[in-house]
């Protein structure tokens, strides 16, 4: 409890100082927007529905790019950690190109798909992919030997050793993967929103920046990292606690 | 005849070294038997207990149980480990289903389920997961896995060498109830002399580099033996010296090893 309070005080404080100062010094909104600015940016938007609409637009990509990094990630994880030539050959390029931010391959993708909805997509895929192989792969690969012993003497062996004591195993790497692509995802949306057409919470910062509305700018930033700190904490945070709780991880 | 274990020998390759861990090892466990393997750690008895369990391959000889060839794992012998391996995203009941759920519907396999946990004392611990269960509880759990699928045989791999000495005298207590009340033909491993006199119809010493048996000790107080220990001191001497003959020589091996370097 203290420690919400003081963070109260602290926000609180910061954000009247910035205030202070930005209408002390008469500083323009252009170049630094002072909260006031930025809060009434964020109203107008949401009055007028735009934001909204980005917000629909960005999460819905977001979704249908991320459920199908997740399928992939998973089947690429498994498909690594089950064949060692597979993982010698293929597997050896994941990890460079997880070195790669996805959204350097925008170009690519806007010649392969045009600008549009898909490239997009693909941009918020491939960040969320390599990552989610990644960790499902380890995830399969340090299941203990005991689980896998001990299900085979009860007379489970291939799909039904796989299906019941393999992937169950791995499940705590998987749900690291999946809370990591979406953070990969997540940025790989906005960076290639900014460089797309609309709606979407990208091309509107874009837009915004054209015109100089630099309270809008900073507004949608709070925005971006208010929705990222939310879906970590709310969502992935609390499956991953529960998992590891579950699974006996934690420590009581 | 329960288990026959027939001219069983095991190589390992180790950084181009061959190193024989079992040299023929021949042994017959009647049905409804209490062996216990004993011997120093090194000897191969756990990789005895494996190759019985099908889970190793033996490099030559072979495993019989009930007359029929061993070529790999099956519920005809369930495995108790060290750890008891028990699968922390299922509650401890449905860790007891596990071997059944395949064979039976749901609810037969609960029921079934729900007797062997009454059979260790923890039905009350269903709903539980394995990690909020002590270490002497979760072993009690495996032990009740591996016989709700029925098996033919018993095999224990130091089932309880990881516990402290009041839990694994109390769990010897419900193993040999256990043994009593099912009848089951029981293979232990340990390296504990009191837990094989203990518990033991026979057993087998074995000794070390090469693994291989070095003396078979019939055991024939009835049970419990509490009030036999006197007895039982003779005997653990008896074979404590047979060890400590193993274990010299291993150790003489190795100071030569050291001083040829």
């Amino acid at each position: 409890m203290q420690q919400v309070v003081k963070r109260i005080i602290f926000y609180a404080a910061a954000l009247g100082i910035w205030e202070a100062i930005v209408k002390l010094l008469n500083i323009k909104a252009v170049v630094f927007p002072a909260p006031s600015d930025i809060f009434q940016a964020l109203w107008n938007g949401f009055a007028d529905l735009t934001l909204v609409y980005d917000l629909l637009a960005s999460f819905q990509r977001l979704v249908i790019g991320l459920v199908i990094a997740l399928i992939l990630g998973t089947v690429l994880g498994v498909v690594f950690a089950k064949s060692k030539v597979i993982d010698d050959t293929i597997g050896s390029l994941i990890l460079p190109l997880q070195s790669v931010p996805s959204i350097v391959w925008l170009p690519l993708a806007i010649i392969w798909f045009g600008l549009n909805e898909k490239a997009i997509i693909f941009i918020v895929v491939l960040g969320g992919t390599l990552v989610m192989t990644l960790n499902m792969r380890t995830g399969i690969k340090s299941v203990p030997p005991i689980y896998t012993n001990a299900a085979r003497t009860m007379d489970y062996s291939g799909f039904s050793l796989f299906t019941h004591v393999i992937f169950p195993a791995a499940i705590p790497h998987a749900v690291t993967g999946a809370r990591l692509a979406w953070a990969f995802g997540w940025r790989g949306l906005m960076g290639s929103e900014l460089l797309s057409t609309g709606p979407g919470l990208g091309y509107t910062l874009k837009f915004a920046s054209d015109f100089g509305d630099m309270a809008l700018v900073m507004g949608i930033i709070f925005i971006i990292a208010l929705i990222g700190i939310l879906v970590d904490l709310v969502f992935f945070s609390r499956i991953e606690k529960k998992v590891m709780k579950k699974w006996g991880l934690l420590e009581q | 005849m329960s288990v026959q274990i027939a001219h069983i020998s095991k190589t390992f390759q180790h950084h181009g070294v061959s190193q024989t861990v079992l040299d023929q090892i021949d042994l017959t466990v009647q049905k409804g038997e209490f062996v216990s393997i004993l011997g120093p750690s090194g000897c191969g008895k756990s990789t005895l207990l494996s190759i019985v369990a099908g889970l190793t391959a033996p490099t030559s000889g072979k495993v019989l149980v009930n007359g029929k060839e061993v070529k790999g794992p099956g519920s005809d012998r369930g495995v108790v480990f060290q750890q008891a391996a028990l699968f922390p995203w299922l509650t401890v009941e449905e860790n007891v289903m596990f071997p059944l759920k395949k064979k039976m519907p749901k609810e037969e396999a609960k029921k079934k389920a729900y007797e062997y946990l009454a059979m260790v004392q923890l039905s009350q611990y269903a709903k539980h997961s394995p990690h909020e269960l002590s270490g002497g509880m979760q072993q009690r759990v495996s032990i009740a896995r591996a016989l709700a699928m029925d098996p033919e045989v018993l095999l224990m791999d130091e089932p309880f060498g990881a516990l402290d000495e009041q839990t694994r005298s109390r769990l010897h207590e419900v193993l040999e109830k256990i043994w009593i009340d099912t009848k089951k033909t029981i293979l232990f491993v340990t390296h504990s002399i009191q837990e094989s006199l203990k518990l033991s119809d026979r057993i087998i010493v074995m000794g070390t580099r090469p693994g291989r048996i070095i003396d078979e000790i019939e055991v024939s107080f009835p049970r419990p033996r509490d009030e036999f220990r006197k007895q039982l001191a003779e005997y653990e001497e008896r074979i404590q010296k047979l060890l400590k003959s193993e274990i010299d020589k291993v150790v003489k091996e190795e100071e030569s090893y050291a001083a040829g370097r």
